[in-house]
């Protein structure tokens, strides 16, 4: 909870840093200001407690993704300083960042689906504002109007999602709703469903899965490259912690009417994704669209209803964002040099720049799922769980995708190790060398030792 | 702990070559190959000869899932142990004048490789064994993708893809085992035996596929061997080496430790079938090798030739075929060592690999001519060398097996002395052509390297003992397994 405020002021504190002229230690405070919620988090490790009239909850789950949030926040801000410094707007844009990172907390802390609806909204129109921060970029501005219309609409469908399940159960209350639903199992009505169809198709949007994907690719490849890594990372861990936290646990009992649903939308997300990938010619397109598929592994983990899910998650969610940061990273160093993000772009990479070339292809080896890496072993996870489960068909799709994910990923592999056109070098700065290090060594420890991450959930 | 050593030593080596950088890193890594295979023969020294694992160590790798890091060297890992250490000083020595001798990652990489595939040979839990496995694939992608010819990112990326669907298979097949086996899972080696066995017939059988497409594929046996012929020609020499001389028998050593013991009715329902498939691919691949104008390519569809032979003794599941696969192993790593090796001597110093253009070779090169005569007369298994130690216990296990199959892999041999005679006399004898005027003999590294060679390829045909030796016990125990199922059965 104190992580949640501490959060929450440093919002404040960057939006009258413009006003009282702090401009130049903001990014350095806002750093430091994180690590200390950091802390705050770590201080309610393992509690379980309830705040303004049962509001928010924060149990381990929703702590251990506070943490994660927050920790990769914190690695985001380090590695696109450039993207703050030296141009207009800076504390708006840090402000934007810092709230949508408060509605993502509260995205994984809900207790109350007014709380869902209002995390999810805070986190939405900061990043509708955010996709459009290139405001002289027309492709800026199209993610940005894109993105705002279309997450609209999918807020209208959650609303009214919620309107329907209170209308059946009387609460907003999540703990009560699942009490409510336990106890008049027979007895619900057939507009309660309706209200579960339209939360999943809401949430859905959010955690873009085919066929709710087609905002994704335009406004991930049109939004400034560091807002497109921080989408796929906080808030995709923040979108991912709200489905899993609204379908696995408050309406668990009546899973099984959406479970036929969601297969459909795991075998349709895996193929399109993947399938559509493999056309992109632009690094960033690509990403975006594995960032399509890799949730569509994370729901297959969820429908084989594994009783370790929670850790697996969390594994993965955590392994996906380490890996996907230190890819943006390096892209996003990339189009500051090129001014593209196009294949060719990363072309001769291993001449340009070894170190980065080396990071950018464990990320990739990793997202591709091959060991020792951390992707290998979040598949490695839920192909298990999915076996335990005997959804052998699905995992024999997952399997096929995960090849057809090979293929793409290692486009830019051969790309960056054939030699280069010109002699120009890529130079990254100090703090980004240290912080992709960090990240690569990470995705390359939990690999090797994932023990710890996936046992901290149980 | 010394098997760990073995594994954690050249990934240390690796590192230090690839962050420091240095300018005698291809010194550092012969040496460190050295070290490494004065280590592999302590381990022999140490063996006791009996069936039973030894070196072993086992702790917790990842508890909560019942992973183990266990790992240990019986009779048949240690052989392939000594394959690897062995071949691999060779392999680092012959770069020496070649392109690549400045590039540290080079040397970094195929340490790399060298770590991998001694965790391969000695794992004894599922899990692990798969991540050796795979780790195993990323060097010699990146070896081959880095330093190979034409069209190398499009041919090294279907040898990716083609290996890691098997590869994705058999993790499928180890998690459904995994999940059979009782109480809290585990991938020790010996609950998936037991889980494996529980099965159905049919269960089984499904099993062996997702195993033995893997295993397959890494050979490779017909008709899964597509990749084999483009990624053998594309990679650089050392790559070509490493791939045929040893990860190709990662492939045997997982039929022998992970296929066979684990699932036998599958193994007796199914293995008629990939008998035949691998008698198919000997003719098809042989019939093939004639007609290749590139030398290179020649030797590859040689390769799968051998490669259908061994995999086809193997599979009649008695003590000699295995056994004979095993030496097989061995004299094909070394072989297919000389062979690579004395095809890019050639392709350097006239800049062709194609047959007809080449002639005369022997009256400026007769060492050169020698050591190829030697290495060829090897290949089609002359009594004497080392090959034909290992085809005559396969052909005489296939004959056990079924009159017809053995009477068609017999033909390996006749069609081996085709291909492989017909392009010696065409490169070695007969005039000079422009491209082969100037040829200069062996000089002084290439001799180093390929002395030895011919000198194991005569011990190891006058006296393979030793070899069959440390192998026999362990080969012994594992039938029995098979056997003793198979009975209990029936």
């Amino acid at each position: 909870m104190n992580a949640l405020l501490i959060v929450c002021g440093l919002g404040f504190i960057s939006l009258v840093a413009e006003i009282i002229n702090l401009k130049k230690g903001l990014h350095i405070a806002i750093v430091l200001g994180l690590v200390v919620a950091v802390a705050a988090v770590i201080g309610d490790w393992n509690t379980s407690a309830t705040f303004f009239n049962n509001m928010l909850i924060f149990d381990p789950f929703s702590v251990a993704f506070t943490c994660l949030i927050i920790v990769v926040g914190i690695f985001w801000f380090c590695l696109t300083s450039p993207f703050f410094i030296g141009e207009s707007h800076q504390t708006d844009r840090t402000a934007l960042i810092i709230f949508t990172m408060v509605g993502g907390i509260m995205m994984v802390s809900f207790h109350n689906m007014a709380i869902l609806f209002l995390g999810i909204e805070i986190l939405s129109i900061s990043l509708y504002v955010l996709a459009g921060s290139h405001k002289e970029s027309f492709f800026s501005n199209e993610a940005a109007f894109k993105y705002f219309i279309m997450g609209s609409f999918a807020t209208g469908f959650l609303l009214m999602g919620i309107a329907l399940v209170y209308g059946a159960t009387g609460s907003f209350d999540t703990s009560e709703i699942t009490m409510h639903i336990e106890g008049h199992k027979a007895g619900l009505p057939g507009f309660f469903y309706v209200g579960i169809l339209l939360m999943l198709v809401g949430l859905a949007f959010k955690i873009s899965v085919v066929p709710f994907h087609f905002w994704a690719p335009d406004v991930y490849a049109g939004s400034p490259t560091m807002i497109t890594a921080f989408m796929s990372t906080v808030v995709k861990i923040a979108a991912v912690g709200a489905f899993y936290k609204i379908f696995g646990l408050c309406f668990f009992s009546v899973q099984m009417s959406v479970l036929p649903i969601i297969q459909g939308i795991i075998i349709l997300t895996l193929l399109v994704a993947n399938i559509i990938a493999v056309y992109q010619n632009n690094v960033k397109r690509m990403l975006a669209y594995s960032s399509i598929a890799h949730v569509g592994y994370m729901l297959l983990g969820f429908i084989s209803g594994s009783v370790k899910f929670e850790g697996i998650l969390f594994f993965y969610l955590a392994s996906y964002a380490t890996t996907s940061l230190i890819a943006f990273g390096i892209l996003y160093a990339i189009e500051n040099a090129k001014g593209s993000t196009s294949i060719d772009a990363v072309k001769g990479l291993y001449n340009q720049n070894p170190f980065a070339a080396t990071c950018m292809t464990i990320a990739l080896l990793s997202l591709a799922g091959i060991p020792p890496f951390a992707g290998f072993f979040s598949k490695y996870l839920i192909f298990g769980s999915a076996i335990e489960a005997d959804h052998i068909m699905l995992v024999i799709v997952a399997v096929v995708t995960s090849l057809v994910g090979v293929y793409y990923y290692f486009k830019p592999i051969i790309y960056m190790f054939s030699p280069a056109q010109a002699s120009d070098k890529l130079y990254l700065s100090a703090v980004q060398k240290a912080f992709l290090g960090m990240l690569t060594a990470a995705a390359l420890l939990l690999g090797l030792l994932p023990e710890w991450i996936i046992t901290i959930l149980s | 702990m010394i098997t760990l050593f073995l594994i954690l030593w050249p990934v240390v080596v690796s590192l230090t070559i690839f962050i420091f950088r240095p300018k005698i890193s291809k010194q550092i890594a012969l040496l460190a190959s050295l070290v490494e295979f004065i280590l592999s023969l302590v381990v022999i020294f140490q063996f006791d000869g009996s069936g039973a694992a030894a070196f072993s160590m086992n702790i917790p790798w990842i508890a909560s899932l019942g992973i183990n890091f266990h790992i240990a060297i019986d009779g048949i890992s240690l052989l392939l142990v000594l394959l690897t250490t062995g071949l691999m000083p060779f392999i680092i020595l012959s770069s020496f004048n070649g392109p690549r001798q400045n590039s540290p990652n080079f040397y970094a990489l195929i340490l790399m490789m060298q770590m991998a595939l001694i965790g391969v040979f000695t794992a004894l839990d599922g899990f692990l064994f798969y991540v050796f496995w795979e780790m195993a694939l990323i060097p010699i992608y990146f070896i081959c993708l880095i330093w190979g010819g034409e069209n190398k990112s499009r041919i090294t990326l279907k040898f990716f893809i083609y290996t890691l669907a098997g590869s994705l298979l058999m993790l499928v097949a180890l998690l459904i085992l995994y999940y059979k086996t009782p109480g809290q899972h585990s991938f020790d080696i010996q609950a998936l035996y037991a889980a494996g066995r529980s099965l159905g017939a049919a269960e089984q059988g499904l099993v062996f596929w997702g195993l033995f497409l893997a295993f397959a594929i890494k050979m490779p046996i017909f008709p899964f061997h597509t990749w084999q012929p483009d990624t053998y020609t594309v990679a650089p020499v050392e790559g070509t080496m490493l791939l045929s001389g040893i990860m190709l028998k990662m492939g045997f050593y997982g039929v022998i430790r992970w296929l066979i013991p684990m699932v036998p009715l599958g193994v007796t329902d199914w293995g008629f079938v990939a008998v035949l498939l691998s008698v198919v691919g000997i003719v098809y691949a042989s019939a093939l090798a004639i007609y290749q104008q590139d030398f290179k390519r020649l030797i590859a569809y040689a390769s799968i030739a051998h490669v259908g032979l061994m995999s086809a003794g193997l599979l009649t599941l008695n003590k000699i075929g295995m056994q004979g696969a095993l030496i097989q192993m061995i004299s094909h790593g070394i072989l297919a060592f000389a062979l690579f090796y004395i095809c890019e001597i050639i392709s350097v110093r006239t800049n062709t690999r194609v047959i007809a253009s080449l002639g005369g070779l022997r009256t400026n090169a007769p060492i050169l001519t020698t050591v190829l005569m030697i290495a060829i007369l090897g290949t089609v298994a002359l009594p004497l060398t080392s090959g034909f130690v290992g085809e005559f216990l396969l052909l005489n296990s296939l004959f056990q097996y079924n009159f017809i199959i053995g009477a068609t892999g017999g033909l390996t041999i006749i069609l081996g002395a085709v291909y492989c005679l017909r392009a010696f006399q065409y490169m070695m004898l007969g005039k000079n052509t422009t491209t082969t005027t100037s040829i200069s003999d062996l000089t002084g590294n290439e001799k180093i390297v390929l002395y030895p060679i011919v000198i194991l390829i005569f011990v190891i045909g006058i006296h393979p003992d030793p070899l069959l030796k440390i192998s026999e016990a362990a080969v012994g125990d594992l039938l029995e397994l098979y056997v003793n199922f198979s009975a209990k059965t029936k």
